[in-house]
């Protein structure tokens, strides 16, 4: 519990309202074990401790922002919450015990049976009520994406949402504006959670071995499942440089550490299909907290951004000790989970130049669920036509390989044709040679292979719009 | 009667979940959540890496050294019986010579703190030998590996019927399994008690079974042990023989430590080491006449049992007396093979058979209307049970209460399904990538456990001086709202409001012997035995109000929180006090069991079911052509539920039965691997449906004025399995989909789940075969 200077520092944050310092309290332990053990605060469930049921869910202010958003409490870390404001389901009810109104929304349209889902719906539901949308179906469904309740069958818990969420909040949420330490240390675990890209930097040179920690979506299954206690971890979310967003007229620059959520209306703007897939990623439980420079950082080949950021011809910004550097996104994945970021380097940014007027950009994701699903497949598409003819063709897919790539020989397939949907169905037979797909529980490599040469049919006719080419928008 | 002399939460009102509060507020608690005792072990389990490997050796020398190592069993260290068995024998607690599944518990931990335990499993060396491993239904089939001998059902001559049919058809088709996913995963808290005792908290449906386990395996008498659940979060059947083996872990791990044993597996864990849904390969032969009348069927059900029989038996007969579904079938031999194979033992998921039985009836009549060129539903309208004739089951139970065609044709009127049906051909005619299906599903589903002397139930139930009540029975509950049914029985018995019942948490030491929660018979014999045990009471206090007001006991009137002699009356809690007074009891055990069952297991035939319910649904759905993506847009349920003891919780069951079976057979696909590992263990992989996944329209209609004949509690009938057959609708239309890419003219060729890859299959190979 010392800082870079000797200093003793403790996790201070604001449980259900009153303050609260984690004491020798490991900084990677989970706060749904931390709840439930330390505070002995039962009401928030493990259902699967990776992130994808829900009955975990808690609401958080997080430092410097003033939004209660829903998040795992199974993934998150200890020594992210400070300086936060964290609300369980215990903090819900009135001391009379009125209930808070999704509660009883829940309560009277008899939207419990076992119950054990039920905190994490709330939750989710609780942030919802207080965020600043317009709730719709859409939106409800958006909102429990990352909640599951295997009894219900959904549709009570859904009149509960529109009966309660559509309600404006009186007031607003006080901003989480509380002093953060740099650095935690419980038991011999270091915790650093530095301010400055130069200390984040710093720190990358003198424990080049210590795991990057930003929303914690995917490496949090390291703490919670992984059981897995690393001697210091790098905290990247406090680092002010890297939660920045760059709006241009030309470009959007993404802070690494800037959430998914803070970057979708940006996307939405500048990419209305890219957005629709960022929703499609994980949950907003997951994308609250989890970031586009973690889904890039860890390189995995299912990643649902990189395609999309890679056909967008994307740039990420890296610092290192020697100062910044770019490097154009496609060159970045070398191999399975091997990039050619430096061990002493940090991904600061990714740069993604928008669509000028002859461009057009689609992404489609496939899965066997639509929301919440890793994907078996993922295709993003950037065309530029000029007179029906294909000036150019940037194509790149997930899951198709061991790195996000690109669909080369398809691309010089259209490049220079007249865009037509035989021109698309010829091209995107080609994917067989530029793939070679594996078999797994998500899809086999016949389907990867056919789906993926059938998006093309699919982007013209979406493109043409003259067929209806999505069953979710029925 | 007017409203001021109801009582509140009276049978047949809309009475909320008796923990809705608890559920919304966290403070609901599930065994995890109790305050643990100072010293509780956390147990962590070593299971086997193999899918069927000798045993050479086990060394737990390090593991026990280890930090915070308490206690460590193998099947070694088992005082008692390392036996489970729920029906038959030699089925262990913890492997012993061999393992027979990837994730078999071998050894158990138990330590101080999980990461403790996890640490000395990490130091357990156990030296295997493997052996070779049958992993696939065909495989058990073809080597004649089951885990107990084949089932076969046989009416009339259907070798002959068949052969001498105008008409024939043979096909295959086959449906996936399907994991639980109750949210709360399996756990128990064994506590040692007094002279070597046991008391167990175990998430379990079955806690007199759990109570077995842990005496057997413990090597004490029953008596020496209770076992106590309030509530589990979730079980559809995956907590009815599961939790036994985790009862007694926790039991074997605090009788050798003296301490406190909690064993709570994680997702990953429960998914791997318990059994599921059972998946099936049928392969059928079907006679028939130009009308599509069905004259002899032949089916064989292989169907994967896992390493051990468990429940699979039980499981089998259902699937076997399913397979008519509402259909006369007077020649039929229907057979049914449990297959043995080196994966985790299958056992009863919501349906229980059922499902699967009807599944390939409903193939069946599909491929007859395919291959006469008419609709499904034309094939259905002339082999639907009769009422006065054409009504004897395949295992010769004469169907009595039959309604099927009236409802079927009310939910049609209802939804005016030829204008659906024709909406769709529009959309298909205007629509190049998506295309729509269209499909209803008829159930007619059997109430009672198949084998008969399951079918028993008690209560019991006190009445306090101040008019307050305490009531226990054998039934669990899961969230489907047992308890709170069951308190409604009594409430209207005793003609008092809902608050004054006190609901309590199962416990083997207040009921015994019980059946397992399940066969969606909970309300059904719980509520008939709370029923008897309140009447006993009531009769003696009527007794005592008779004496009171000086009239016949028979004229006594318990009416809305009094009693009644003409216009004289007392309060139920001054009764109450008099009865006490009077030196009366005011505390009965009630008891219950359905009248008129029988079951020849070795002929296959008998009067297994007290009675049908009767459900049908209608299932719109959109599949894309180019992905194979899929979407459920609408369904219309109309379900018999008798006269319904509580709507609201009846249509939370149909609701989330439908929306449960919509995922077995859409999303929800259990892979394993070539040396059986199972690789979706978690929901990152294995995906049930999401909210949006909900049919957009969903209309869920209970059938009016539909008294159960039969004189169950209340004339209800129970719901908790029947509507999950509904959702059969849904794989159906998705059939209809593809099949209308090819406008019917071919027998779509598509196996459950139906996911996106076995859709765009199904979409390419039609068209395909559409080419020649």
């Amino acid at each position: 519990m010392y800082d870079l200077l000797g200093n003793i520092l403790t996790i201070n944050f604001r449980l259900n309202g009153e303050p609260c310092e984690a004491v020798a309290v490991a900084p990677t332990k989970t706060v749904l074990e931390y709840l439930r053990d330390d505070q002995g605060l039962k009401g928030t469930k493990e259902g699967c401790a990776e992130g994808d049921c829900g009955a975990c869910s808690v609401v958080l202010v997080r430092n410097g922002t003033d939004q209660r958003v829903a998040v795992n409490s199974c993934l998150l870390a200890v020594g992210q919450l400070d300086g936060a404001e964290l609300t369980t389901v215990e903090g819900l009810s009135e001391r009379n015990g009125e209930l808070e109104s999704v509660q009883q929304a829940i309560v009277n349209e008899d939207g419990t049976q076992c119950g054990f889902c039920t905190p994490g719906f709330v939750m989710a539901l609780h942030a919802l009520r207080h965020s600043e949308e317009t709730v719709s179906e859409e939106i409800i469904h958006d909102a429990l994406a990352g909640n599951l309740c295997r009894c219900t069958g959904y549709r009570s818990i859904v009149d509960a949402a529109r009966a309660a969420c559509t309600v404006a909040v009186q007031g607003t949420t006080p901003r989480a504006d509380h002093e953060t330490s740099e650095a935690h240390e419980v038991g011999g675990q270091k915790f650093f959670a530095p301010k400055t890209l130069a200390q984040l930097v710093a720190l990358r040179a003198a424990y080049p071995d210590a795991p990057l920690l930003s929303g914690g979506t995917d490496l949090g299954l390291s703490f919670s499942k992984g059981r897995e206690h690393f001697p210091t971890t790098i905290f990247t979310q406090n680092v002010v440089e890297m939660r920045h967003i760059e709006d241009r007229p030309d470009s959007l620059t993404i802070g690494a550490a800037a959430t998914y959520t803070e970057s979708l209306p940006f996307i939405e703007a500048a990419w209305p299909s890219f957005a629709t897939l960022v929703r499609r990623i994980g949950s907003r439980q997951i994308r609250n907290v989890g970031t586009i420079g973690g889904n890039i950082g860890n390189a995995s080949p299912i990643g649902d951004t990189p395609p999309c950021l890679i056909a967008l011809d994307a740039t990420l910004q890296l610092q290192g000790p020697n100062g910044p550097r770019e490097i154009v996104l496609e060159d970045y994945f070398l191999d399975y989970r091997k990039t050619d970021l430096a061990a002493d380097e940090v991904i600061a940014a990714v740069q993604v130049p928008k669509l000028d007027e002859s461009q057009v950009f689609r992404t489609y994701k496939i899965s066997k669920r639509y929301d919440q699903d890793i994907s078996a497949v993922i295709g993003a598409f950037r065309l530029t036509i000029e007179n029906d003819v294909v000036r150019e063709a940037r194509i790149a897919f997930g899951g198709m390989a061991a790195t996000p790539k690109r669909a080369a020989a398809c691309e010089v397939a259209l490049i220079g044709k007249t865009w037509t949907e035989e021109t698309a169905r010829k091209a995107g037979t080609l994917i067989a040679e530029d793939f070679a797909p594996i078999d797994d529980h998500r899809a086999s490599a016949a389907y990867r292979v056919r789906v993926a040469s059938n998006l093309f049919v699919r982007l013209f006719r979406d493109l043409a719009g003259q067929d209806v080419t999505e069953v979710v928008t029925l | 009667m007017s409203a001021a002399e109801d009582i509140v939460g009276a049978v047949h009102t809309k009475v909320r979940h008796d923990s809705a509060r608890g559920h919304v507020t966290g403070s609901a608690r599930y065994i995890d959540d109790m305050l643990e005792l100072p010293g509780t072990l956390e147990v962590v389990l070593v299971t086997s890496p193999h899918a069927h490997a000798k045993i050479i050796s086990i060394d737990v020398s390090a593991a026990r050294a280890a930090d915070g190592v308490r206690g460590v069993v193998s099947a070694a260290d088992i005082p008692g019986h390392n036996d489970i068995a729920p029906i038959f024998d030699n089925e262990p607690v913890l492997a012993e010579g061999i393992v027979d599944y990837v994730g078999a518990p071998v050894v158990a931990i138990g330590a101080d703190t999980y990461d403790q335990g996890l640490a000395a499993a990490a130091l357990v060396k156990i030296v295997y030998e493997e052996l070779p491993a049958v992993l696939e239904i065909e495989d058990a089939l073809e080597q004649q590996l089951f885990t107990y001998p084949p089932q076969v059902i046989t009416i009339g001559d259907p070798e002959n019927a068949i052969a001498d049919a105008f008409r024939k058809i043979a096909g295959e088709v086959r449906c996936g399994g399907q994991d639980h996913f109750y949210l709360e995963s399996n756990v128990a808290l064994a506590i040692p008690r007094d002279d070597g005792d046991l008391h167990i908290y175990s998430s379990t449906q079955h806690p007199s079974e759990a109570q077995h386990g842990v005496a057997h395996a413990v090597g004490i008498p029953i008596n020496a042990v209770t076992v106590e659940v309030r509530r589990m979060g979730g079980g559809f059947g995956g907590k009815e023989s599961q939790p036994t083996i985790f009862a007694a872990i926790a039991a074997l791990l605090a009788t050798q430590t003296g301490l406190p044993a909690k064993l709570r597996l994680r997702r990953d864990d429960d998914m791997i080491v318990t059994g599921k849904r059972h998946d099936f390969l049928f392969r059928y032969t079907a006679g028939f006449d130009d009308d599509g009348r069905i004259e002899g069927v032949d089916i064989l059900m292989g169907m994967r049992s896992g390493n051990v029989a468990d429940l699979s038996p039980g499981v089998l007969a259902r699937a076997l007396c399913h397979a008519d579904n509402c259909y006369y079938l007077p020649n039929a031999v229907l057979r049914g093979y449990p297959c043995k194979t080196n994966t985790v033992s299958n056992t009863a998921f919501r349906g229980f058979g059922g499902p699967q039985g009807m599944l390939v009836i409903e193939a069946i009549l599909e491929h007859i209307a395919r291959e006469l060129g008419v609709s499904l539903d034309d094939v259905r309208a002339v082999n639907y049970y009769g009422t006065e004739d054409r009504n004897v089951t395949p295992y010769q139970q004469t169907v009595k209460d039959n309604i099927i065609v009236p409802l079927v044709n009310e939910l049609r009127t209802k939804i005016d399904f030829d204008g659906m049906s024709r909406a769709v051909d529009e959309f298909n005619a205007s629509h190049e990538t998506l295309k729509k299906g269209l499909a209803l599903m008829p159930v007619k589903f059997g109430i009672s456990f198949n084998t008969p002397k399951l079918n028993q139930a008690g209560a019991l139930v006190h009445v306090y001086t101040d008019g307050s009540v305490h009531l226990n029975h054998g039934g669990t509950e899961m969230g489907q709202g047992l308890f709170t049914k069951v308190a409604q029985v009594v409430a209207s018995t005793f003609q008092i409001d809902l608050d004054n019942i006190k609901i309590s948490a199962t416990r083997t030491d207040k009921v015994p012997n019980t059946s397992a929660t399940a066969a969606s018979s909970g309300s059904d014999l719980n509520g008939m035995a709370a029923l008897n045990a309140s009447e006993i009471i009531k009769d003696r206090m009527s007794d005592v109000a008779a004496s009171h007001f000086g009239v016949d006991s028979d004229v006594i009137e318990f009416r809305a929180n009094r009693v009644y002699a003409g216009n004289d009356s007392v309060s139920f809690s001054e009764l109450a006090q008099m009865t006490y007074d009077e030196r009366q009891s005011l505390s009965a055990a009630g008891y219950y069991s359905t009248p008129g069952l029988h079951w020849d297991a070795a002929k296959m035939t008998g009067n297994p079911f007290n009675y049908f319910t009767y459900g049908a649904a209608v299932a719109e759905v959109v599949i894309d052509t180019l992905t194979g993506e899929s979407r459920v847009l609408r369904a219309d349920i109309l379900q018999d539920v008798g006269r319904s003891l509580n709507p609201a919780i009846d249509l939370g069951q149909i609701e989330g039965a439908f929306v449960q079976g919509q995922g077995w057979l859409t999303s929800e696909e259990l892979v394993w691997d070539k040396s059986g590992q199972l690789l979706t263990h978690g929901p990152s992989t294995y995906k049930i449906p999401g909210s949006r996944d909900v049919p957009p329209e969903f209309n869920v209609h209970l059938l009016e004025d539909a008294p159960n004949r039969f004189p169950t509690v209340f004339r209800s009938k129970a719901v908790g399995e029947p509507p999950l057959m509904l959702a059969i609708s849904v794989w159906l239309a998705i059939r209809d989909a593809v099949s209308r890419t090819a406008d019917h003219r071919h027998f779509v060729k598509l196996d459950a789940p139906a996911t996106p890859e076995v859709i765009l299959n199904a979409v390419e190979d039609i068209r395909m075969r559409d080419r020649g």
